[in-house]
C-alpha cells in the first residue's frame, strides 16, 4: 500500500479506536472485576476499580450452590450436538443448492429463513406437550433437536452463500482430470469448503450456547445448561452483585475464550455472501 | 490391577450393599430466596438420614419458577417431585387434583402446631395439601434513629396519615435517605400484593358481589393516589422497578426510613451479618386508614407440595416432613442462629424463649399472622377469599396487567386516575374472557 | 447441463433439511392454530371448548397489542439504525492504520459472545440501577440527578442493551467488507483528487450496500424475537412501554397460562413476521443475485 500515513494521524485514530473499543468492552471487564469483590465493595460508591480486597469467595459460594460442571458439560453437549447434527443435515442441502440450483432453490431458502421468524413462545405449550409424550423433557437429545431446528435455516443459508463462491469450474476441471468422486471430495471440495463450514460451526455454537428460551423451558436439572444456572442468580434476596458477577463470568468465560481464539475463522465465513 | 482400582471397586461394592434396592432421586423446584438456599445447604442432614434418596435442586427466580412449575404440573409433565408454591396456588391446584394430599406425615410432625390461618389456607376438604416452609404477614419496619432525628414517633398501630407524614419528615434525598420504600415492580405478587393490602386497609375491595371490578371506586383512588404521591415525594429513584428484594437491599444499606413489607424481612434487616442498620430497626403493625377496621389482611406462605405427576410420592413426603419439621428449625438455629430459622409456620417457634430473645419482632409477626382473615379480605362484602391477592386462577393475569398500569403511574408516566381507568378496563376484559360471573 | 441422475441426487440431498423444517413448522403451527380457536386456560382444565374467533377478537382489541406492535417496530428499527450506523463508523475507524488493530477487534467483538440473559442482568443491575449503578454514580459525579433509565426510558434502554450486543456483529461484517475493497480503486480515486467524503459516498458506501443488507436481514430475524432482555430488565413495563409482540405472547402463554389467547397471538405474530419476511426477502433477494 502506497498510502502515506502521518504518525500524528495514526496516533489520533489509535487513541480513538482504543477508547471506543474500551467502552464497548467495559461492561464485561466490570463484571469480571466485580466477581472478585466482596458484596459490600461491589456496590461501593465511589466504585472501586482495582484497589479492593480481591476474593474468590463468590466463586466458592456459586460453586457450592449449583453444580457448575454439570451445567457446563450440558452446555457443551447441547451446543456441539445441535451444531454437528445441523451441519450433517445442512451441508448436503447447501451443497446441492449451490451447485445444482433448481428453479425453486431461492424460494426454498427464503422460506427456510422465514421459519426463524416464528415467535418461539407461541408454540411452547404444543412443544411441551409433544416432548412430554415422547419422553424428551429434560433430556439433552430433546434440546439438541430443538436447537438444531431453530438454527438450521441460518446454517443452510450461511453454507449456501459460502459454497456459492466456490467456482464451479474447479469442480468440472477435477472431474475432467478423471478424479474419482472420493478424490474430488477430498482434494478439491473439502479444502475449499472447510473455512465456511468451520465458521458456520463456530457461529452456531455461539448461538446455541446463548439460547435461553428453549433451554430454560425444556430442561429442569439433568440436561440444564448454563442458561438455567444463571437464572437462579437474578434478583435474589439481599446483596448479590458480586455473586451474580461470578456466576456470569463462569457462564460467559468458556464461549468468550473460544470466540476470541477462533475469531479469525469465525469472521472469514460470517459474510453471508456479502463480500465478493 | 492397581490398589487404587481395587479400593474403588471395594468402595463400590460396599455402597451397593449399603444402598437399599430402590434408590430414588427427588427433583425439588424452589425459589432463590435466602431461606430456600439455606435449605439446600442443610440438605446434607436429610441425605445422611435417608441415604437411599438423592436430591436434585432446581433453584430459580420466583417468576421463572412459577412459570416452569405451572406449565409442568398443568400438562402433567412429571418433571418435579417436590415443588415450592404459594398459598395462592395451593387451594386452586388441590381442587384440580394436581397435588397429592400429605397423608403420610409422621406423628412427631405435629400438624396441630402449624399456625391455624395457614393450615386452613393449605387444606382442602380437611386434607393438608402442602406444608408451609415459611410464612409471613406484612408489617412496618422503620429506622428508629432516623425517626428520632426527624422528630417523629411511630406508634405500634399507626394510621396511614401518621405514617405518610413520618415518611416525608424522614426523607433526606441529598444524603440518599428515602423516607419510604414500597414495592413498585409490576406483578401480582410484587406491587399488587402491597397495593391490594393497602387498598384493603383503605376499605376497598377488588370485586363486588357480582364480580364487577371496583378499581375506580373512591377507596381505590384514595389508596392509589396516596401511594403514588408518597413514592414521588419520599420514595427512592427507580421505585417502579423495586420489588421485595430490591427494597430489602436498600433498607439493609440504610437508605430507607420506612419499609412496609413482608414480616419475613424482619429477620434479614435485624441480622448484623447482612444489614448495616441491624440495631436501629423498629416495628409496627400494618397501617390502616382511620375508621377502617382492616390491616391489609396479608397472609403468604411458601409451601412444599407433591405434584400428582411425581413418580416418588413417598420419598417426596419424607423430604417435606424433614424440611418443614421442628427438627429442621432447630437444625438451622443450631448452625446459623435463631434469626435464620424459617419464621411464620409453627406456634412452637413463637413459644420458644430463645427465639423470642433473638427476634424482637416475633410477637408482632405472630400477631399479624393471626390477625389475617383470608375469609374476609375486605370490610366490604366480597365473593372471593384472599387478602393481598384474590384467590381465583385469573388473578395472576389481572393482577400483573393492573400492576403494570400502577407501575407506570409510579414511574410518572401516566396520572393515577388514568392508570386506574385502564386497570378497570383490563380487569373487566379479563373477567369477561374468563366467563364471570360464574 | 446437469443430468437427471444428478438432479435426483440434489433433491435427495436437500430433502432432509426441507422435511425437518417443514415438520418443525407445520406440527406446532397446526397445534397452535387448533388451540387458537379454543377456550383453553392451563389453570382451568376441563373447560376447553371451541369458541371460534373469540381469542383473535380479544387479542386484536387488546390495547397492549398496538403498543406491542409499535414497540416491536421501534425496537427492530432502533437497533438496526444504531448497529448499522455505528458499525459503519466503527469499521471505518478500525480499518484505518492503527496500532494494535487485532486487540481492538477482539475487544469490539466480545459483546457478541455474551448470553442475552447475562448482558441484561449486568446492564440492569450494575449500570442502569438508579441507586447502585455506575451511571448513577457518573451522574452524581457531575452533580446531576441519577436517571432511572428502566422506568423513564424503558424501550430506549432495551434498545441500547440489544444494540450493544449486535454492534459487534455489524462491525465485523462491515469491516471484512471494507478490507476487501479494492485498494487500487481507492488509490485511483485519490489520484483524481477525490476528497475523503467523495471517496466515502462514491466508493465505500456502494461497496457496503450488500453487506449492510445482509446485516439488516440477519439482525431482523433475531430482533423480532427479542425476549430475554425484556423479561430480565422491565418485564414489559412500566405499562406496556417496553412490551414487544414476543413478550406479549409470552405474558399470555406463561404468565396468564391462556393457551388459547397466546395461540391466537402467536398466529398473528407469525402472519406479521411473514409480512416483514416477504419484504426483507425481496430486498435481499435482489442484492444477492
Amino acid at each position: 500500500m502506497a498510502r502515506t500515513v502521518t504518525p500524528a494521524r495514526k496516533l489520533t485514530f489509535t487513541i480513538l479506536a482504543w477508547g471506543i473499543a474500551g467502552l464497548i468492552f467495559f461492561p464485561i471487564l466490570w463484571t469480571v472485576l466485580t466477581s472478585f469483590k466482596t458484596e459490600a465493595d461491589a456496590i461501593a460508591s465511589p466504585p472501586k476499580f482495582l484497589f479492593f480486597d480481591w476474593t474468590l469467595e463468590n466463586y466458592a459460594t456459586v460453586q457450592e450452590r449449583s453444580p457448575y460442571v454439570r451445567h457446563f458439560l450440558n452446555s457443551i453437549a447441547i451446543a456441539l450436538g445441535s451444531t454437528l447434527l445441523g451441519l450433517a443435515v445442512a451441508v448436503p442441502a447447501a451443497w446441492s443448492m449451490a451447485f445444482q440450483p433448481a428453479r425453486r432453490t431461492r424460494d426454498v431458502l427464503m422460506w427456510m429463513l422465514s421459519t426463524k421468524m416464528m415467535p418461539a413462545v407461541g408454540v411452547l405449550i404444543p412443544i411441551y406437550l409433544l416432548f412430554r409424550d415422547l419422553g424428551l423433557l429434560d433430556t439433552r437429545s430433546g434440546v439438541i433437536v430443538v436447537l438444531m431446528l431453530m438454527n438450521l435455516p441460518i446454517i443452510v443459508w450461511m453454507l449456501y452463500t459460502y459454497f456459492r463462491e466456490i467456482p464451479g469450474e474447479i469442480l468440472e476441471a477435477a472431474r475432467m482430470d478423471g478424479a474419482s468422486l472420493w478424490n474430488e471430495i477430498r482434494h478439491v471440495l473439502l479444502p475449499m469448503a472447510l473455512p465456511g463450514i468451520a465458521s458456520t460451526m463456530l457461529l452456531n455454537i455461539i448461538l446455541a450456547w446463548n439460547e435461553a428460551f428453549w433451554t430454560l423451558n425444556l430442561t429442569t436439572s439433568k440436561a440444564a445448561p448454563l442458561t438455567a444456572f444463571i437464572a437462579s442468580y437474578s434478583s435474589p434476596e439481599g446483596l448479590f452483585y458480586a455473586k451474580l458477577s461470578a456466576a456470569s463470568t463462569m457462564a460467559i468465560a468458556p464461549i468468550l475464550i473460544m470466540g476470541w481464539f477462533s475469531q479469525k475463522q469465525l469472521v472469514r465465513g460470517l459474510t453471508f455472501g456479502a463480500v465478493k | 490391577m492397581t490398589t487404587m482400582m481395587r479400593r474403588l471397586l471395594g468402595a463400590c461394592a460396599l455402597t451397593a450393599l449399603a444402598m437399599p434396592a430402590a434408590a430414588e432421586t427427588l427433583t425439588i423446584a424452589t425459589v432463590n430466596n435466602g431461606d430456600m438456599i439455606r435449605m439446600q445447604q442443610m440438605a446434607e442432614d436429610f441425605t445422611a438420614k435417608n441415604p437411599d434418596i438423592t436430591l436434585e435442586w432446581v433453584t430459580l427466580e420466583e417468576n421463572i419458577l412459577r412459570q416452569r412449575v405451572t406449565t409442568d404440573i398443568a400438562t402433567r409433565g412429571g418433571q418435579y417431585d417436590v415443588v415450592t408454591i404459594g398459598n395462592y396456588e395451593v387451594p386452586i391446584w388441590a381442587r384440580q387434583g394436581w397435588l397429592m394430599p400429605l397423608d403420610q406425615l409422621p406423628a412427631e410432625y405435629d400438624v396441630e402446631d402449624l399456625l391455624p390461618a395457614l393450615r386452613s389456607a393449605l387444606s382442602q376438604d380437611g386434607k393438608l395439601y402442602a406444608a408451609p416452609f415459611y410464612g409471613e404477614s406484612a408489617m412496618v419496619m422503620y429506622r428508629t434513629d432516623l425517626a428520632e432525628k426527624a422528630g417523629v414517633t411511630i406508634s405500634e398501630t399507626p394510621t396511614w396519615a401518621e405514617l405518610l407524614d413520618a415518611a416525608r419528615k424522614m426523607t433526606d434525598k441529598d444524603n440518599e435517605i428515602y423516607g419510604i420504600c414500597l414495592r413498585g415492580k409490576a406483578g401480582w405478587g410484587e406491587n399488587m400484593a402491597f397495593l391490594s393490602a393497602m387498598a384493603n386497609s383503605y376499605g376497598a375491595a377488588w370485586f363486588d358481589k357480582d364480580w364487577k371490578p371496583l378499581l375506580t371506586s373512591d377507596e381505590w383512588k384514595a389508596a392509589a393516589t396516596d401511594y403514588v404521591t408518597i413514592m414521588a415525594e419520599a420514595g427512592p429513584p427507580g421505585a417502579s422497578s423495586n420489588g421485595f428484594n430490591e427494597n430489602l437491599a436498600l433498607f439493609q444499606q440504610g437508605k430507607c426510613g420506612i419499609w412496609i413489607d413482608a414480616t419475613v424481612a424482619a429477620g434479614f434487616v435485624t441480622n448484623p451479618k447482612e444489614s448495616t442498620v441491624a440495631d436501629k430497626v423498629g416495628f409496627a403493625q400494618f397501617p390502616n386508614k382511620e375508621g377502617v377496621d382492616n390491616h391489609g389482611n396479608w397472609l403468604w406462605s411458601w409451601n412444599l407440595a407433591v405434584p400428582a405427576s411425581t413418580d416418588a410420592p413417598e420419598a417426596a413426603q419424607t423430604f417435606i416432613a424433614w424440611a418443614t419439621s421442628k427438627d429442621y428449625t432447630n437444625l438451622v438455629a443450631g448452625k446459623e442462629g435463631w434469626l435464620a430459622a424459617p419464621p411464620g409456620t409453627r406456634a412452637s417457634l413463637y413459644e420458644n424463649a430463645e427465639y423470642q430473645a433473638a427476634a424482637p419482632f416475633a410477637k408482632l409477626t405472630l400477631q399479624s399472622m393471626n390477625a389475617a382473615t383470608p375469609d374476609r379480605p375486605s370490610v366490604q362484602e366480597t365473593p372471593y377469599t384472599g387478602g393481598q391477592f384474590v384467590a381465583i386462577p385469573e388473578f395472576q393475569a389481572i393482577g400483573t396487567a393492573v400492576g403494570q398500569q400502577l407501575s407506570a403511574a409510579v414511574a410518572g408516566q401516566v396520572p393515577v386516575d388514568q392508570a386506574l381507568t385502564m386497570a378497570q378496563q383490563i380487569a373487566e376484559r379479563e373477567m369477561a374472557k374468563a366467563g364471570y360471573p360464574k | 447441463m446437469a443430468t437427471r441422475h444428478q438432479r435426483g441426487l440434489a433433491r435427495l440431498m436437500v430433502a432432509p433439511s426441507v422435511l425437518l423444517l417443514l415438520g418443525w413448522m407445520i406440527v406446532p403451527l397446526a397445534m397452535t392454530l387448533w388451540f387458537s380457536f379454543q377456550s383453553y386456560n392451563l389453570l382451568s382444565p376441563g373447560t376447553e371448548q371451541f369458541i371460534g374467533l373469540m381469542n383473535y377478537r380479544f387479542f386484536l382489541s387488546d390495547p397492549a397489542f398496538w403498543a406491542a406492535l409499535t414497540n416491536t417496530l421501534l425496537l427492530v428499527g432502533g437497533v438496526l439504525v444504531i448497529t448499522v450506523g455505528g458499525g459503519v463508523l466503527l469499521a471505518l475507524l478500525i480499518d484505518q492504520p492503527i496500532w494494535g488493530q487485532g486487540i481492538v477487534r477482539i475487544l469490539v467483538i466480545a459483546p457478541f459472545f455474551i448470553m442475552p440473559t447475562v448482558s441484561a442482568l449486568v446492564w440492569k443491575n450494575m449500570f442502569l440501577n438508579p441507586v447502585n449503578g455506575l451511571f448513577a454514580w457518573l451522574a452524581k459525579l457531575v452533580g446531576a440527578q441519577p436517571v432511572d433509565f428502566l422506568a423513564q426510558y424503558p424501550l430506549a434502554s432495551i434498545i441500547g442493551i440489544v444494540a450493544w450486543q449486535w454492534l459487534p456483529f455489524a462491525t465485523l461484517i462491515l469491516l471484512t467488507a471494507l478490507q476487501s475493497l479494492d485498494s487500487e480503486q481507492l488509490e485511483a480515486a485519490e489520484m483524481d483528487g477525490a476528497g475523503a467524503w467523495a471517496k466515502f459516498t462514491h466508493l465505500t458506501l456502494p461497496h457496503l450496500a450488500r453487506p449492510i443488507t445482509v446485516v439488516v436481514l440477519i439482525e431482523t430475524i433475531f430482533l423480532l424475537s427479542v425476549f430475554a432482555e425484556i423479561l430480565v430488565t422491565t418485564n414489559g413495563g412500566p405499562g406496556y412501554q417496553s412490551t414487544n409482540l414476543t413478550y406479549l405472547v409470552y405474558s399470555l402463554a406463561l404468565l396468564q397460562f391462556d393457551v388459547g389467547g397466546a395461540s391466537a397471538g402467536g398466529i398473528v405474530a407469525v402472519i406479521l413476521a411473514n409480512i416483514v419476511a416477504i419484504f426483507l426477502m425481496r430486498m435481499i433477494g435482489r442484492t444477492l443475485d
